[in-house]
């Protein structure tokens, strides 16, 4: 049974705008699964599903000039934060459209022209790269803000201890989301930490540190949006734990048999779309039709993406040996 | 003219202050570098002149630090990060090889990196394995990075600025070893492009090449060989990466040998790689084949070892000799 959230605070066109948002992801994540059993799609996969609340909660909290870092999971990330549909569907082509020219791929999303670096795949990589962003926005008092997605999984790196406790002692305007899915790729958070949750570890740098629902738009929105304020008032940096779950598997030809299908069922119920459309219908704030309206719009951008990618170029063969240096060494080889 | 005679780490530190000077972006940080000046000193002084905020004292953790200094380039600002030693480095090995090399590529260019890592390398200051390590070609392996190395104070003060306004991440070696020995300093001349390799010793017989500390080693070497009437020609690569090859083969052209030396271990190495590069290049021209002397594959020794391992006069006059018998 669907679980209602809390939809009295939120206008209903804000409320239809982050359901829009996430839809987007969604549809997304899904066409491009199949288009990746199609043979469409080279490479591989780490896809969103499930956890389109935290970034687009998330990132609808942020100001222009704030800027996010990501993960090998970044689809949500980079849609959420302004990349285009065409721009990331290119770039998952390979084709010299995409936002990192074909040069990221899935696990590279990002454009920092909408304030997000290409996606860091290295787990917790990310959490002393936005060190520096916190610390260059304080030092130009600018009053902007750097979030770092990160997963349960990095937070038992020790790049994670030395990224928060720099932005901790120097107060930096930083706000951590951890998307705790509750898996490592296969291994449960519980099989790597003794204490349950992530934020338990926070205490350790003198932070606050908040337990979310991830499944919830609205409430990852406010716990972010008050984050953001106390990271931009300069009292430093604030931990969010956003408890989460991803539907796919891990990556791509990952069966999931680590975890339990009644497991996976109990997740879906709080599946953050069902609940923001449940909620919003019931509170009869929205019709069905407006739903369905949504969804029409966001499959019609969704296949404009897929012919404006199925028609770009691809890189040509030289430009496999360009941008190693923003300053040319040569030809792209040493001797 | 305007010439001072400085010991090289004074020269870098006098480079430090003029960057400093000409651009307030640039920020030094590192683990001791402000109050004390750095475990070399190199960074004396500069915290009193432009503050805390321009030269921090961090954490110890180096993977976080240039992770730091990777987010601050992105905001627009030119870090300049001291690893307190070589054998520190490789903490920090993740964010150097994944993050800092490769971003500029992974964005077409778009996202340039201005960030200078120095390092204090090599031997001869009787330490041990995590203080007197070679590194380099771990580094050099890596695309999307510079390498330099200066020999002496006058290259040291000029080749910090250089790299200091490069757009790119460069990883400058500081030898050590020669951070005291004094030498002239022309501050009025414009500088030289940063990699450049230079020919220090004319000669006709032998080239040697060699970089940082061992370019001294190389000049005695070269002394002796000359009083035994053998003429060496010195090349001073300075730098690692790219590695600037057309004075080296010029210079193998005339002397039709070469001989690589270098603190590092042989395997896999700089002096593995101009081996086969110049043996590629100048096959026909050469009259033996490129020999390497090299520190020894294994672990780097104590302190009373340290002078069996790291290659003396005796070793790179024996390779000449090699060259001009084969």
């Amino acid at each position: 049974m669907t679980e209602r959230i809390n939809v009295d605070d939120v206008t209903t066109e804000r409320a239809l705008d982050l359901y829009r948002e996430m839809l987007r992801i969604r549809r997304f994540e899904d066409r491009v699964y199949q288009l990746f059993l199609q043979g469409e799609l080279p490479g591989t996969l780490h896809q969103y599903q499930g956890q389109e609340a935290v970034a687009v909660g998330a990132c609808q909290a942020l100001n222009d000039g704030d800027w996010i870092t990501s993960t090998h999971r970044p689809h949500g990330h980079a849609l959420a934060k302004g990349v285009t549909v065409r721009s990331a569907m290119a770039e998952l082509y390979g084709k010299a459209t995409g936002c990192c020219g074909g040069k990221g791929g899935s696990m590279h999303l990002g454009d920092p022209d909408v304030g997000m670096i290409p996606a860091i795949a290295i787990v917790a990589g990310g959490v002393s790269v936005v060190s520096g962003m916190g610390l260059a926005f304080k030092m130009q008092r600018n009053g902007h803000v750097a979030l770092c997605f990160f997963g349960d999984g990095a937070s038992n790196e020790g790049a994670f201890h030395e990224g928060l406790n720099f932005a901790a002692v120097q107060k930096l305007p930083i706000v951590y989301v951890c998307e705790n899915n509750m898996y490592g790729a296969s291994t449960p958070f519980t099989a790597t930490s003794l204490v349950p949750n992530v934020a338990d570890r926070v205490a350790g740098y003198g932070i606050p540190a908040v337990i979310v629902d991830g499944m919830d738009v609205l409430a990852i929105h406010d716990a972010v949006s008050e984050a953001r304020q106390r990271a931009a008032a300069g009292d430093g940096p604030t931990l969010i734990e956003a408890k989460t779950y991803r539907f796919a598997g891990h990556s791509r030809g990952d069966a999931r048999g680590y975890r339990s299908r009644d497991e996976e069922a109990e997740w879906k119920e709080k599946d953050p779309l069902v609940r923001l459309e449940y909620s919003l219908l019931n509170a009869g704030r929205a019709q069905e039709s407006t739903f369905a309206r949504i969804l029409d719009e966001v499959n019609t951008e969704l296949e404009d993406a897929v012919e404006f990618s199925r028609q770009s170029p691809d890189p040509r063969p030289e430009d496999a040996l360009t941008d190693a240096y923003a300053t040319p060494i040569g030809t792209g080889t040493h001797s | 003219m305007s010439v001072q005679n400085l010991p090289l780490g004074k020269a870098i530190n006098l480079g430090l202050r003029e960057a400093m000077l000409a651009d307030p972006t640039v920020v030094l940080m590192g683990e001791d570098i402000g109050t004390l000046g750095g475990v070399f000193r190199v960074t004396e002084g500069l915290k009193t002149e432009f503050g805390a905020h321009r030269v921090m004292d961090t954490p110890l953790a180096e993977s976080g630090i240039v992770g730091t200094a990777i987010g601050l380039a992105m905001r627009g600002y030119r870090p300049v990060v001291e690893i307190q030693f070589d054998g520190f480095i490789f903490p920090a090995f993740d964010q150097i090889t994944t993050q800092l090399a490769k971003l500029t590529f992974r964005h077409e260019g778009a996202l340039s990196m201005p960030v200078v890592i120095r390092v204090p390398y090599g031997g001869h200051i009787g330490a041990v394995e995590h203080h007197q390590e070679s590194p380099e070609a771990y580094f050099a392996h890596t695309a999307g990075l510079r390498l330099v190395s200066p020999s002496n104070p006058h290259d040291a003060y000029w080749m910090i600025q250089e790299a200091i306004a490069s757009k790119d991440p460069v990883m400058f070696f500081e030898p050590k070893s020669r951070y005291w020995p004094k030498g002239d300093v022309d501050t009025s001349t414009s500088g030289f492009p940063l990699h450049a390799s230079r020919v220090v010793r004319e000669g006709t017989d032998v080239t040697i090449v060699g970089h940082g500390a061992m370019v001294s080693m190389i000049l005695q070497a070269a002394d002796i060989a000359a009083s035994e009437g053998t003429s060496v020609e010195v090349i001073d690569l300075r730098s690692l990466s790219p590695i600037d090859y057309a004075p080296i083969l010029t210079s193998v052209a005339k002397t039709g040998r070469l001989v690589v030396a270098q603190e590092a271990p042989g395997f896999v190495s700089l002096g593995s790689e101009i081996a086969a590069t110049v043996h590629e290049k100048s096959f026909y021209l050469l009259e033996a084949p490129v020999l390497r002397v090299s520190g020894f594959d294994t672990p780097f020794p104590p302190a009373k070892q340290e002078a069996i391992y790291l290659p003396d006069a005796d070793r790179i006059l024996d390779a000449v000799d090699r060259a001009m018998k084969y």
